[in-house]
């Protein structure tokens, strides 16, 4: 069991990827965006970050750069959700910091398998 | 793990028709050449959020559609494309067409194909310029036909010192790898320092892998795909016989190749694939990417201070029933006044609570208000008039199903406004006015209702043209003399429309009393201030909400009804010579100035009262629906705030009955509607005359 933190504006998004973790057994939080993302990073540890790129307040690139400044996050893997069309994003969100991405549109089973990838 | 993805539907429903909500208003408010980078933004994240969840969730359709709008409006944030009428124009109406589209998958119904394939033409056409995207025939170029037999790869792999910091780690990697066939990995140690130099958070290894098996490179590449850019990592392909395959991946060096090698084309024109990629989307059944759904559950987004409010309170009124049940078990005399204390806490409690639930149903008006920007735009472009709409009050909260239902004779009173009240530009200047005319609606709390007001200051209504029409449509009689207030209200007879020419807008004469009936209906009430040439302005008063609502108990022989107060202008009592009949059937009671018809509820409801005589008893003087009457009633008992329950889905409509109540006792009370009694006995005093 991992503790993920996954962050999306898309309420429908963040309602199916935290359902498909907790139903795998991991312990989720939500957040709207990077600003509160950023907030309740600071408030605990956890083993993985999921987030989406554009987002109010605080996108998800930047989100992943202040987070990977943090001591308690240098080495924790963060993975953005990115469309098809992002390869640039992709790019971006490695450039701050990203372990890696997950493609949207993705299958709650994808999700998961991805997410072992980071977690072994 | 498999998860029933129609659970997330309804959310996802909700949060896209908010989204288009949210782009409409933001490409309203886009300044044609001088756009506003985070306006554009906004805009963007809306489709994309909407397209990224249509396709997670399936709506192929609808993720298709946004796709394109997307790429425009990213082709607008990044600079590379200018912000014209004529792309917000598109985009406003691609708005519209996604609504359409989502709103068929929601329902799992049909959409307008045609409008849909129109609006997608014209996004093409804006994204490619004139050259209608060619579709390439022919096959894609089949990579996978000719695929030799390969018996395993050689894998160097040299991570960047870095590579931990980004929340890679190679024995991952190389665990994921071994989940592709048989590995044997040598690590390489010749780089790391001495102890002194050492730094535990780099990487100083890096590893020799031979991978076994028939593995195709797309699945290793897939392993090492996040850290392309932050390792070495050179594939060598243990061929069979000669057939050995390097293909540059960004970052993959290459190896020299051993043997002869034959590179194996995949770079198929772009466009082909593209176009492969379209057919087949085009395939898909229309209907079978239109999932189903469970049907429009209506839902409420409530801010958590009001829930917890809720909370709060529940959580005194177990306080106060737990202090009560104590005084229960050991009653003494000395425990009334407690008890007493008590139920008057109770009694706090509950209102508070009701007070907190009916704040859940409010939202505030904005919700019905949003759609009039773009409404008032379209309209005064398609009129070629030039309006400005103020919106005011728009915090000012109203129940759910109100605003529901408000919403269309809304929308029709604003058509009104652009249409019939402003005029032309040059009409205005000819009058002396800035060219530019307003509209404005403006929403506020008065007592224990709600106002909205539209005023605007067009041409205003004429009051002869009003009269003259109702003379010719026989809804009056030429030498009636009527006051200001009873023509205008002539506007809401059925059938009466003055526009002198029927444009596509309004005028078609339905309306005005659809208009003030739905808003009756709500009961509610409308009227209408005008002054020729300045502009008119239209007050609609609605309850609060509709589940509740302040009533005065009265007795009718053994019944008690419940009238709403807020109908109720007066009670007195009454003396012989007030009353007057005409042909000795209908009564009149005058009234300071006026005779208004006086209703023996009685006999409207065929009840044995105390007394027949009206002097004995008590005259209520109602206003409903602009008229005002006298109810005759035995006795006039409390006030009360009751709930109302519908008698039509609970039994069938009544009329001159809007509702019913239960009353403290358990007995059923019926609530009366004033202006249905009215018309009721103005009915009766016909068929009797």
């Amino acid at each position: 069991m991992a503790k993920i933190l996954a962050v999306d504006d898309s309420a429908s998004m963040r309602q199916m990827v935290s359902f498909t973790l907790k139903g795998a057994g991991h312990d989720v939080q939500e957040a709207c965006d990077g600003a509160e993302a950023l907030k309740i990073a600071q408030t605990g540890t956890f083993d993985l970050v999921l987030t989406d790129i554009n987002m109010p307040n605080m996108d998800g690139v930047t989100l992943i750069k202040e987070l990977r400044a943090l001591p308690a996050y240098k080495f924790t893997p963060m993975l953005t959700l990115t469309t098809e069309s992002g390869a640039e994003k992709k790019a971006e969100g490695k450039q701050a910091g990203a372990t890696g991405w997950i493609v949207k549109p993705f299958s709650p089973d994808q999700l998961l398998a991805t997410i072992k990838k980071v977690l072994g | 793990m498999s998860v029933d993805m129609s659970q997330f539907y309804q959310t996802f429903f909700d949060e896209s028709f908010e989204g288009l909500d949210i782009m409409e208003s933001g490409l309203l408010g886009l300044d044609i050449g001088a756009a506003d980078a985070e306006t554009i933004n906004t805009v963007f994240r809306a489709a994309h959020s909407i397209k990224g969840g249509s396709a997670t969730f399936g709506f192929t359709v609808v993720a298709e559609f946004t796709h394109l709008m997307e790429t425009l409006l990213d082709e607008m944030r990044d600079g590379t494309r200018m912000v014209t009428e004529d792309s917000v124009d598109y985009l406003l109406k691609s708005v519209d067409c996604l609504k359409e589209l989502l709103t068929a998958v929601q329902n799992e119904s049909e959409y307008n194909e045609a409008f849909v394939e129109e609006v997608k033409a014209g996004l093409e056409r804006l994204l490619h310029g004139d050259d209608v995207p060619v579709k390439v025939d022919g096959e894609v170029s089949d990579s996978s036909t000719s695929k030799p037999e390969i018996k395993g790869w050689n894998i160097e792999f040299k991570p960047a010192e870095y590579l931990l910091k980004t929340g890679n780690d190679p024995v991952r990697l190389i665990n994921e790898l071994s989940l592709l066939g048989k590995i044997e990995t040598v690590c390489c140690i010749d780089n790391i320092p001495l102890f002194s130099e050492f730094n535990p958070e780099l990487i100083y290894l890096s590893w020799s892998i031979v991978l076994h098996g028939n593995v195709q490179k797309e699945k290793i590449s897939e392993v090492f795909e996040w850290v392309d850019d932050d390792a070495d990592i050179v594939l060598t392909c243990i061929g069979g016989e000669q057939e050995q395959n390097n293909e540059e991946v960004s970052g993959v060096e290459v190896a020299a190749p051993v043997a002869p090698t034959e590179k194996i084309e995949v770079q198929a024109p772009v466009e082909k694939i593209e176009a492969s990629l379209k057919s087949e989307i085009h395939d898909t059944d229309k209907k079978s990417s239109l999932k189903k759904t469970p049907k429009d559950q209506s839902s409420i987004r409530v801010s958590i201070d009001k829930v917890d409010d809720l909370i709060n309170m529940v959580g005194e009124l177990v306080i106060t029933q737990s202090m009560l049940g104590q005084l229960g078990e050991n009653v003494t005399p000395d425990s009334i006044e407690k008890l007493q204390d008590g139920l008057a806490q109770l009694e706090r409690n509950t209102r508070e609570l009701q007070e907190s639930v009916m704040r859940i149903r409010m939202l505030p008006i904005s919700f019905a208000f949003q759609r009039f920007p773009r409404m008032v735009r379209d309209l005064s472009n398609q009129l070629g008039k030039e309006i400005e709409l103020r919106l005011l009050g728009e915090q000012t909260e109203l129940d759910k199903t109100v605003m529901e239902k408000i919403g269309d004779p809304l929308v029709h009173l604003v058509r009104n406004s652009v249409d019939h009240g402003i005029e032309t530009p040059d009409e205005r200047e000819a009058a002396g006015k800035p060219r530019m005319g307003t509209v404005e609606l403006n929403a506020f709390h008065q007592g224990g209702s709600i106002v909205i007001e539209i005023n605007d200051d067009g041409k205003g209504i004429d009051k002869d043209v009003i009269f003259a029409k109702a003379v010719e449509k026989g809804v009056v009689n030429a030498n009636d003399s009527l006051t200001d207030e009873q023509i205008f209200d002539l506007i809401f007879a059925p059938g009466f429309s003055t526009a002198a020419v029927v444009s596509d807008v309004s005028g078609r004469g339905v309306g005005m009393d659809v208009v003030k009936r739905n808003i009756r209906e709500l009961g509610g009430t409308i009227e209408v201030k005008s002054e020729k040439g300045k502009g008119s302005t239209i007050i609609i008063r609605l309850p609060l909400t509709l589940a509740i609502l302040d009533g005065q108990l009265i007795r009718v022989g053994a019944d008690t009804y419940i009238i709403p107060l807020i109908s109720i202008i007066e009670s007195l009592q009454v003396k012989k010579e007030q009353i007057s009949s005409i042909g000795g059937q209908a009564e009149l009671y005058k009234l300071r100035d006026e005779y208004i018809p006086v209703v023996r509820l009685y006999e409207t409801f065929g009840l044995k009262p105390d007394s027949e005589e009206l002097v004995d008893g008590l005259i209520v003087i109602v206003e409903g629906d602009g008229s005002t009457a006298g109810l005759f009633v035995d006795d006039l008992l409390g006030q009360q705030q009751v709930v109302i329950k519908s008698l039509e889905t609970n039994f069938r409509p009544v009329e001159g009955v809007s509702g019913a109540t239960i009353l403290g006792d358990g007995t059923v009370a019926l609530i009366l509607d004033v202006s249905g009694l009215i018309n009721l006995s103005r009915q009766s005093s016909e068929r009797a005359a």
